[in-house]
């Protein structure tokens, strides 16, 4: 009896000491937003199309982060210049609809859709969700500094001819005999 | 049948086939490159390996080409064996060693066979370190894009084009891994099917050209089935709609008429619908003033025009609904044709002749099994292309005979082209000019129109006294006749092709010359092909009445006799002369147009009612064997256009109105038939139009309202505008677009045939109208020839192309890159007493028009070839002669720019 009375009395001191202890710890929680807290570089956050190391629009148009979209709230066209590289038309992120999954920057075979740690993208229209390609387009290479699609890829755009990308040798001559 | 096992379990197979069409009709995935169902194996890619076992004991087993082994009964194989799967993965690997990595930027993505291969053979990562093998592309024309950098060498596209297609100007260059397929030099590829290479590389080394300009995945395409207006074939299409606009066309398999190929016209000639020409609004003309019509106005209007003072005047282009809906609307006696009334007469040979019981019908797979044809007066190639098409493979029934007698299956491809040479099966052409099928013919005749039709007698005649006779002015083809006959005679499934491009006589001899020949086979009925050139001319044919002639009605409008006329997707200015026209239009005191393009006749109407094209309205056809079919519709109907039909009967569904027209119209008993019964789908759920991966719903038209309207409803239709419903890939009654697991080209097909080649399982392929009377009609008798030719007067015969002669697909811009203008052709020695070269301009003498001369060998002397161009020459204005007279002022139009310039070439050569 005696040791339940006991045992019942330490645990209430206890606790409330552990209470009153808190006052003196660091508060975990920032004064967002007059502290803006770190955000890891692979947050996915708000969608950027990015460009290549020469400048260009990275994006090809290939429609990959369209249809991986489990929202749909992608929709582009492709075009082409005169020198045949393919860039978007329009491309329209619909923001009022998308889950931040990040499944476009996955299927995005030129690095041009990336996820970027900004959050603050909240809007008191819901119209002004919907991006366009001006919104959207950065001048930078985002997170993949490197890479540039053209460069790989053997179809012939304006600046490079065939046989220029890597790893190609020089357009064959069909009406040559020669091994 | 034979039993082979596949991986333990049995199978039931054809023998005569090959292991890897068994295959694939079970419904097994096996990896493969060259062959294609349509032109056998030739063992050439070596993707199709499997491991065969001699018996039950034997568990090495030996690598097999699919291909390339028949599966005769007790054959033992795996597909799924170790050895089997990592040589498939070996040789994808070394196909893929140049592949240029882009996809992304490849038109053929998400639909690429080869994408497919790779992924179902298990080749993803490239281990070869050394240089890609580059090549130059070529510049092929309007219609085709080449990137040869993707190429993987299976020879898929020459023995295509060459092969199957009969063309010249495709062909396989350099060697080793240099091989290049391409043109001996840049230019536009020549042949009228070219647009097939597109579905027929497994690649992306030729893509659709008019579709990369406004280009859309295969999953993002709102696709429908649907059926090809350029012709009377009928031509089954799927059409895909992105962002509202029409995007594409490309096959539709139906195994009795287009089966896997399309002509040019049909895949390239659909970007009417997008033109900005479109008439979408419905208005009104008053003092020169065009108003906006309110629904209610409109109704009132109609209600004026059902009257029995209304003239309704259809159209061969129009579905059989709207036709029917128009002749409902003014009463039968005042429904009138709207074709010429020489078309209109020969139209009513055609249609007396389809019930008779001495003649067969043949679909497009029958006249590939013809082993003797005749075509009589008649351009296939340009008035019906796809059976241009079929002909050249008819012509092959020979090869196929001798390959049976030498016991080498049918397949085995290369073989069976070595063993035959170019021993063919005869296909006679007797026509007043060179064909594009001259290539194939083995007997040919250029003759006027008046000697072909006696030539025609007489082949009837040379098979069966009974058949009378004629004169001819000429008895030089005397032995080429006789021996026509004789092949007729003594061919097992004989062909006889006329058509009313140049008249009804001949149309006449035709069926004289298939008569004699039943007479003296006794058979069930010989195959008689009669063309006629719209997609719906039979349809408007059979409702209207035979006395109904379009000059009958324009007589009755200038007579005062009716006073208001309603034309049906008609330009009367192609109908019939200007004259004509004019004063009937001038008489009338209302006049109401429904179309989708302005025209001559739009331009006078008081009233003028948009119509929707063929994509955006659900229609019945019925093409030239009488064979009608459903087209759904793809997209929704632009603006304020709204199908013919409806304008006309407000309130009526669509199905009723077939039923209705199926009850009320004569020979149209069948036609609810093509109907899909809604108890075939599961839970009631409708047909989608939108695949199960269709992107881009919540942002499409965001920028509009990011509040997603509610899916169009379609009430009409067993197809919803939606994802929703029972994919396709279950069912294909309604199979708009193939696609299977794994398979997500074209080729996917095989996965819906019953067998390879054959029916799709559950689909039907049209529904046969014509019912054939017990009796066979008597012989026609020849015509008796009373005008001669006088001084320097040319016979006239019509002219045909491909790409112009067809009212819609002529206001594209891919088939005006490839137009020629009105033109005549005359022989050389006609040009040298008119002192005329090539490319002169000549005035047709009792007309204003200039036109441009052509001069070829292969036209008759005395005989003018006049191609009346898209919409400059009015065919009703000419008379059987014609004279020319050189005219000084050149004309500065287009000439002969798109005329096929190797086969001026080759007639230069041969002069």
């Amino acid at each position: 009896m005696l040791t339940l009375v006991k045992d019942t009395l330490t645990s209430q001191v206890v606790t409330l000491w552990r209470v009153f202890a808190h006052l003196w710890v660091k508060a975990d929680t920032v004064e967002y937003p007059d502290v803006q807290p770190y955000m890891f570089p692979r947050w996915r956050g708000r969608i950027i199309l990015s460009r290549d190391p020469d400048g260009e629009e990275r994006c090809v148009a290939c429609n990959l982060c369209a249809v991986a979209c489990p929202v749909d709230c992608i929709a582009l066209q492709k075009t082409e210049d005169e020198e045949g590289r393919w860039y978007p038309e329009f491309f329209r992120i619909n923001f009022s609809r998308c889950i931040m999954c990040g499944f476009c920057e996955e299927a995005c075979p030129t690095n041009a859709i990336q996820l970027t740690p900004d959050f603050e993208m909240a809007e008191y229209v819901r119209q002004d969700m919907v991006w366009e390609k001006e919104d959207l387009l950065i001048d930078g290479t985002g997170k993949y500094h490197d890479y540039n699609f053209y460069r790989v890829a053997g179809k012939k755009i304006g600046g490079k001819d065939k046989g220029e990308a890597q790893n190609e040798a020089v357009p064959v001559n069909v009406r040559s005999l020669l091994p | 049948m034979a039993k082979i096992v596949i991986d333990g379990v049995t199978y039931e197979v054809n023998p005569n086939n090959n292991l890897l069409q068994e295959c694939l009709s079970q419904g097994l995935d096996l990896p493969y490159f060259c062959w294609h169902p349509c032109m056998g194996s030739v063992g050439a890619c070596r993707q199709c390996a499997v491991k065969q076992y001699r018996d039950e004991d034997d568990k090495d087993g030996m690598l097999v080409m699919a291909c390339m082994t028949p599966a005769s009964d007790g054959t033992i194989i795996s597909i799924e064996d170790e050895g089997a799967k990592s040589f498939r993965s070996e040789v994808i690997e070394s196909l893929m060693i140049s592949h240029p990595h882009d996809c992304p930027v490849c038109e053929e993505g998400g639909e690429c066979h080869l994408q497919d291969m790779t992924q179902m053979s298990g080749h993803n990562y490239r281990r070869y370190d050394k240089k890609k093998v580059t090549h130059r592309n070529q510049y092929l024309g309007p219609f085709i894009s080449h990137e040869m950098n993707r190429c993987i060498a299976c020879y898929r596209c020459v023995r295509y084009y060459d092969n199957y297609a009969g063309g010249t100007d495709l062909s396989v260059q350099a060697s080793h891994h240099h091989v290049y397929f391409g043109r001996h030099e840049e230019g536009t590829l020549e042949s009228e099917f070219s647009g097939n290479l597109v579905e027929v590389c497994p690649t992306g080394v030729f893509t659709d050209k008019v579709f990369s300009e406004h280009y859309s995945r295969k999953w993002d395409l709102q696709t429908a089935p649907s059926v090809c207006v350029g012709c009377s074939v009928g031509c089954n299409t799927a059409p895909g709609e992105r962002y509202g606009s029409l995007r594409r066309i490309v096959n539709r398999y139906n195994s009795e008429v287009n089966g896997y190929f399309l002509c040019d016209r049909g895949r390239f000639g659909f970007d009417f619908v997008n033109s900005e020409e479109r008439l979408l609004e419905p208005i009104q003309r008053k003092q020169g003033k065009a108003e906006l019509l309110t629904a209610a106005q409109i109704e009132v209007s109609i209600q004026q025009f059902s009257s029995a003072e209304t003239i309704g005047i259809g159209s061969p282009r129009a579905s059989n609904e709207s036709n029917f809906a128009l002749r409902c609307l003014v009463g039968d006696d005042n429904f009138y044709a709207g074709c010429s009334d020489a078309e209109y007469e020969s139209l009513g040979v055609i249609l007396a002749l389809a019930a008779d019981a001495a003649f067969h019908s043949p679909s497009v797979r029958e006249i590939e099994q013809a082993d003797a044809v005749l075509i009589l007066g008649e351009d296939v190639t340009n008035i019906a292309p796809r059976i241009a098409l079929a002909l050249r493979q008819s012509v092959r029934n020979k090869a196929k005979e001798l390959a049976d007698e030498n016991r080498i299956p049918q397949w085995q491809d290369a073989a069976v082209r070595e063993l035959a040479q170019h021993e063919r099966s005869p296909l006679s052409i007797l026509s007043p000019a060179v064909s594009r099928l001259d290539d194939v013919a083995s007997e040919r005749i250029i003759d006027s129109l008046p000697n072909l039709i006696a030539f025609g007698h007489q082949i009837a005649n040379k098979i069966s006294d009974s058949a009378a006779t004629a004169v001819s002015a000429s008895s030089e083809h005397d032995d080429t006749l006789a021996l026509i006959a004789q092949q007729l005679l003594r061919a097992k499934r004989p062909l006889i092709i006329a058509g009313n491009s140049n008249g009804g006589e001949l149309i006449k001899a035709a069926a004289n010359i298939a008569k004699a020949l039943q007479e003296k086979n006794d058979d069930a009925g010989i195959d008689l092909c009669l063309l006629v050139p719209e997609v719906n001319s039979l349809g408007m044919g059979m409702l209207v009445d035979p006395a109904n002639k379009l000059g009958a009605a324009l007589a009755r409008l200038q007579d005062g006799d009716a006073k208001r006329l309603i034309v049906l997707e008609n330009d009367l200015y192609r109908r019939a002369t200007a004259t004509e026209v004019d004063a009937a239009l001038e008489k009338a005191e209302q006049i109401l147009v429904l179309d989708q393009l302005p025209t001559r006749t739009t331009a006078k109407a008081d009233i003028v009612l948009p119509a929707t094209a063929f994509s955006e309205h659900e229609a019945t056809y019925i093409n030239y064997e009488g064979r009608a079919q459903l087209s759904f519709q793809v997209n929704k109907c632009q603006k304020m256009a709204k199908p013919s039909w409806r304008w006309l009967n407000a309130a009526e569904h669509i199905d009723d109105l077939v039923q209705r027209c199926c009850n009320e119209a004569k020979g149209f008993t069948k036609l609810s038939e093509v109907l899909p019964a809604d108890n075939q789908f599961v839970a009631g759920m409708k047909v989608p139009r939108q695949s199960h991966r269709y992107s881009g719903r919540t942002a499409m038209i965001a920028n509009i309202n990011v509040h997603e309207p509610k899916q169009m409803v379609d009430d009409e239709s067993i197809m919803s505008f939606s994802m929703e419903g029972v994919p396709s890939q279950k069912d294909s009654t309604i199979l708009a677009s193939s696609w299977a697991p794994k398979w997500n080209s074209n080729q996917s097909i095989s996965k819906f045939q019953d067998e390879v080649n054959g029916e799709l399982k559950q689909g039907h392929t049209g529904i046969l109208m014509f019912e054939k009377s017990t009796s066979v009609g008597a012989y026609f008798e020849p015509p008796v020839n009373s005008l001669t030719a006088a001084e320097k007067q040319l016979h006239l015969a019509f002219g045909f192309q491909i790409f112009g002669s067809d009212e819609l697909s002529a206001r594209c811009k891919p088939i005006q890159a490839r137009m020629t203008d009105a033109y005549v052709g005359i022989s050389p020695e006609d040009a040298q007493s008119r002192n005329l070269v090539q490319g002169d301009t000549v005035t047709i003498s009792g007309t204003d028009s200039n036109v441009t001369v052509c001069i070829r060998t292969g036209i008759k002397t005395g005989t003018a070839l006049l191609y009346c161009g898209e919409g400059s020459l009015n065919p009703a204005e000419f008379s059987e002669f014609i004279e020319i007279e050189k005219c000084e002022k050149q004309s500065a139009s287009l000439g002969m720019r798109n005329l096929i310039l190797s086969d001026l070439q080759d007639e230069d050569k041969s002069s």
